[in-house]
C-alpha cells in the first residue's frame, strides 16, 4: 500500500513538473524567441496595406471578379478560422458533378473550347481549404480574361505571372506554383503606378 | 517524375545517415552513459528526481513499471479533460473558447493519452492556447515518452539475466524527454518558424480582402506543437487541417522534415536496439525488414496515386490528376510520401486528406494501421509490435526445424508466446469488431460522407486508426459523435494497452531467464532469411485478418471504379 502512495506522490510530482517544462516553460520561451528574431512569420506572415491588413500570404482568399487571379474552390468557402476539405472519395457521385460544373465554369469564364483541358488543382478543392497557390497552367489560362477585365495588355499580366512563380524549393522539393494573393496584389499596384 | 522519385530518394537517404547515429545516441542515454547535451542536461535530470522523489537506481519489476505507467496516464488523463472544461475561465483563450462538449473532451482525452492524436474536434473552434498548450503539448510529449520508455524496457531485458526487475519508469521516461524529445522538438520548432508556422499568442486576425470580404484568420503558438506532433508520432494538428493548414507546413522544405521528424525517432530505435544487446547488425536486420515493407507499401501507393482518376480525366482534366484534397505546393507525390510516412508509424497527422484518395492508395494505409503499425511504428511502441512479430516469426522458424525458438539470446516460451499473440491481434481484432458494431448501428451508418464501398472505407479506417493509436482519418465520417467519440475511445485504450502491457509482461520474463548461447542450430537474425521471414510474417498475418473486409472496402471500389461506378 505504500508503495502505491510513493509512486502516486511521484506521479503527481513528475507531472506537474513535465507540465510545467513542457506545456509551459517550453512553448512560452519558443514565443519568445520566435517572436523577436522572426517576428514576420511567428505572426501570420500578414500582409499591410495602407495601414490595414489585407490578408496573410500564406492564407488563400476568396477571389470572384474577373479582374483577379482565382485561386481553388475551397470547401469551407476560404474561412480562415475554419479549415477544411470535402473528404469526398474518388468515386463520389457528388463530386464528379461539382468538378463537372467547375469545369464548365472556368471554361465560360475564360473563353476556353468546350474540351480544352482544366488544369486539376482549379477546379478540385484543397485540403485546407486555404491553399493560397495555384500551379502556373492555372494562372497562365486566366491571363486573357483577367488583362480584359483590367484593360492591360496580355503580355503585361503575363510577365508579372512569370515574375511570381515560386520554384520548386531547393529545385527537388515541391511542385512550382503561383500565390494568388501576391499576385493579385502586384496587379492592384500595377493599376495604381499606371494612373 | 524523374525530380519526384529523387524526392523520396532524399528522404530515406536522409533518414538513413540520420538514424544510425540517432540510434547509437539513444543507446547511450538509457545505458546512461555521458552524451553531448549531459553537461547541460545532467543537472536538471538529477534536480528533477531530487524534487520528485525518485530513486534514480531504484529498480522496478514489471508490475510495478505498469502500475507507475497506469497512475501516470490517469494523471494525464484526468488533468486533459479537466483544462477542456474549464478553459473558459482559464488565460491564454483570447477567442473565448468554451467547455468542450463531455463525449468529445474525453475522446480528446484519451486520444492524447494514448499518442493517438485522434481529433474529433477542429482545433482552431475549439480548444484555447492554454489548452493546446498546458493540455495536448504536454501530452505529445508524454504519450511519446512512455512509448520510448517501454521499449528501452524490454530492449534492456535481452541483456539481463536472473533478475526480476525491468528498470526504472520514471528514469526511463525523464530521459525520454530531456535527452530526445525537448531538444529535437526545439530545432524543429524553430526551422518551422523560419518557414512560416505561427507561433503567437495574440488573438486570431480580422482581414479586409481584396476582393471585397472580411477574413478572419485564426493564429496561435503552433510551432511549438507541431515540432513535436511529428517527433513523437503524435500527430495532432493545431488546426483542423492539419499539416495541410499552411500555417502548419508552409512550405515543402516543413513538408520533409515533418516526415522525417515522424520516421526518425523511430527509425532510430531499432539501431538502438543493436547497439544495446551488442549486436549491431542485428538491430540492422530489424530496420531492413522495416524498410523492405515500407517501400512495398509506397511503391503501390504512388503507382496507385499518380494514375490519376478515370472519371475526372474524362470530364477534361488534364492527367486526371487528383488533387481533391491535396495542396499545390505539395502535389501528388510528396503527399503520398507523407501519408505511408504518417500511417506505418503512428503519427496520424495529414497534409493531404486521406478520404479523397485513390481506392488502392487508401487500401495501403489502411493496411499499415491495421498490422500495428510496426513499420518503424510510433516512437518505442513500433518497435515493440515488431518485436511480438520477430517472436512469431522465431516460433515458426522454430516449428519447421523441431527446436525451442529462441530471439537475441533469450529462450521464447508459451508465456511470451501468448502475450506476443495478444499484443500483436488484440488491437486488429478490436478494429474488426467496433468497425462491424458501427456497421450494424444506424448512429455507425449516419455519420458517413462517402455512399457505396468507399463508406465501409471510412468506418474501417476510423477504427483502424483508433486502434493502431495512429489518429489519421478518411475525415468525411463524422466522428464528433457520442457513438463515435466512445467507440473510437474504447478501440484507442485497448490499442494502446494491448501493446504496452504485453510487452511489460514479456520484459519482465525474459529478465529472469538466462542467455543462451548460439548454436548453429539457432535462425541468424543478421540474415537475409530472417529479414524476408519477419516481412512475411507481417504481411500473411495482416491479410489473413483484413482481407476478407478489404475485398468488400477498397478493392471493390476499385473494381467498381473501373467499371465506371460512381455512388
Amino acid at each position: 500500500m505504500n508503495k502505491i502512495t510513493d509512486d502516486l506522490k511521484t506521479a503527481m510530482l513528475l507531472f506537474i513538473a513535465f507540465s510545467l517544462l513542457t506545456g509551459l516553460i517550453y512553448p512560452l520561451l519558443m514565443t519568445g524567441i520566435i517572436q523577436i528574431a522572426m517576428p514576420e512569420p511567428a505572426s501570420g506572415s500578414l500582409i499591410v496595406v495602407n495601414g490595414s491588413v489585407v490578408g496573410s500570404e500564406l492564407i488563400g482568399q476568396n477571389f470572384t471578379s474577373p479582374g483577379y487571379f482565382h485561386g481553388r474552390p475551397s470547401a469551407v468557402n476560404y474561412a480562415g478560422n475554419g479549415s477544411g476539405a470535402s473528404n469526398f472519395g474518388p468515386t463520389s457521385k457528388k463530386l464528379m458533378e461539382l468538378v463537372s460544373q467547375r469545369i464548365s465554369e472556368v471554361r465560360a469564364e475564360n473563353n476556353l473550347s468546350s474540351n480544352a483541358a482544366v488544369p486539376s488543382e482549379l477546379v478540385l478543392t484543397s485540403a485546407s481549404g486555404l491553399d493560397p497557390h495555384i500551379s502556373v497552367e492555372g494562372a497562365m489560362l486566366q491571363v486573357p480574361r483577367v488583362a480584359v477585365a483590367r484593360g492591360i495588355p496580355e503580355s503585361e499580366a503575363k510577365v508579372l505571372v512569370y515574375q511570381h512563380i515560386e520554384p520548386a524549393q531547393f529545385g527537388i522539393m515541391g511542385q512550382e506554383r503561383v500565390n494568388v494573393l501576391n499576385l493579385n496584389l502586384a496587379l492592384d499596384e500595377l493599376n495604381r503606378g499606371g494612373h | 517524375m524523374l525530380m519526384e522519385l529523387a524526392y523520396v530518394a532524399l528522404l530515406l537517404v536522409v533518414l538513413i545517415i540520420l538514424a544510425e547515429p540517432m540510434g547509437r545516441y539513444i543507446a547511450n542515454v538509457f545505458s546512461g552513459n555521458r552524451t553531448l547535451l549531459s553537461p547541460l542536461l545532467r543537472p536538471m535530470e538529477r534536480g528533477l528526481y531530487r524534487i520528485c522523489n525518485v530513486d534514480e537506481l531504484g529498480e522496478m519489476s514489471w508490475k510495478s513499471y505498469a502500475t507507475a505507467l497506469l497512475i501516470f496516464n490517469a494523471l494525464g488523463l484526468i488533468a486533459v479533460y479537466g483544462l477542456q472544461e474549464v478553459q473558459l475561465l482559464l488565460p491564454l483563450n483570447p477567442q473565448a473558447q468554451g467547455p468542450v462538449r463531455w463525449d468529445t473532451a474525453l475522446n480528446t482525452a484519451v486520444s492524447f493519452m494514448t499518442n493517438t492524436n485522434w481529433q474529433s474536434y477542429s482545433g482552431e473552434q475549439t480548444m484555447s492556447y492554454l489548452t493546446q498548450m498546458l493540455g495536448l503539448t504536454v501530452q505529445n510529449f508524454l504519450s511519446a515518452a512512455i512509448g520510448i520508455a517501454v521499449a528501452m524496457a524490454v530492449i534492456r531485458c535481452f541483456i539481463r539475466k536472473n533478475t526480476a526487475t525491468i528498470g526504472n519508469f520514471w528514469v526511463d521516461l525523464t530521459r525520454s524527454v530531456l535527452y530526445l524529445l525537448l531538444p529535437l522538438a526545439i530545432i524543429w520548432a524553430l526551422i518551422f518558424a523560419s518557414q512560416g508556422v505561427v507561433q503567437t499568442l495574440g488573438p486570431y486576425v480580422n482581414a479586409q480582402t481584396l476582393d471585397g470580404g472580411v477574413q478572419t484568420i485564426a493564429v496561435g503558438p503552433t510551432a511549438s506543437q507541431d515540432s513535436i506532433k511529428v517527433l513523437g508520432t503524435n500527430g495532432g494538428g493545431f488546426f483542423n487541417a492539419n499539416s495541410a493548414h499552411p500555417y502548419e507546413s508552409p512550405t515543402p522544405l516543413t513538408d520533409f522534415l515533418q516526415v522525417l521528424g515522424m520516421l526518425l525517432i523511430a527509425a532510430s530505435l531499432p539501431f538502438a536496439l543493436g547497439h544495446i544487446i551488442n549486436n549491431p547488425k542485428q538491430g540492422r536486420a530489424i530496420f531492413a525488414a522495416m524498410l523492405v515493407l515500407y517501400l512495398m507499401g509506397l511503391s503501390l501507393a504512388l503507382w496507385s496515386e499518380t494514375r490519376g482518376n478515370p472519371f475526372l480525366e474524362k470530364m477534361g482534366i488534364a492527367g486526371g490528376v487528383n488533387m481533391e484534397g491535396k495542396e499545390t505546393r505539395f502535389g501528388v507525390v510528396p503527399s503520398v510520401l507523407f501519408a505511408q510516412s504518417t500511417t506505418v508509424t503512428s503519427d496520424g497527422a495529414v497534409d493531404s486528406m486521406h478520404d479523397s484518395m485513390m481506392p488502392l492508395t487508401g487500401l495501403v494505409f489502411l493496411f499499415n494501421m491495421a498490422i500495428g503499425e510496426v513499420i518503424f511504428g510510433g516512437v518505442g511502441v513500433g518497435l515493440i509490435g515488431m518485436l511480438f512479430y520477430a517472436i512469431m516469426t522465431m516460433f515458426l522458424a522454430g516449428l519447421m526445424i523441431g527446436r525451442t525458438p529462441e530471439i537475441f539470446g533469450k529462450k521464447l516460451e508459451p508465456f511470451e508466446m501468448i502475450m506476443a499473440v495478444i499484443g500483436m491481434l488484440g488491437p486488429a481484432v478490436m478494429v474488426l469488431i467496433l468497425a462491424g458494431v458501427a456497421i450494424i448501428l444506424p448512429t455507425g451508418l449516419s455519420s458517413l460522407n462517402n455512399a457505396g464501398p468507399h463508406g465501409l472505407s471510412e468506418i474501417l479506417y476510423a477504427f483502424a486508426s483508433a486502434c493502431g493509436n495512429n489518429g489519421s482519418a478518411f475525415a468525411g465520417l463524422n466522428a464528433n459523435t457520442v457513438f463515435y467519440n466512445l467507440a473510437t475511445a474504447l478501440g484507442m485504450i485497448v490499442g494502446r494497452f494491448a501493446t504496452i502491457l504485453p510487452a511489460l509482461a514479456i520484459a519482465g520474463s525474459l529478465a529472469q531467464k538466462r542467455i543462451v548461447p548460439t548454436s548453429v542450430a539457432t535462425l541468424p537474425i543478421a540474415s537475409p532469411l530472417f529479414v524476408i521471414m519477419l516481412a512475411g510474417t507481417v504481411i500473411i498475418v495482416g491479410a489473413l485478418t483484413f482481407f476478407p473486409v478489404f475485398v468488400l472496402g477498397p478493392i471493390l471500389e476499385q473494381l467498381l471504379m473501373q467499371a465506371g461506378r460512381t455512388f
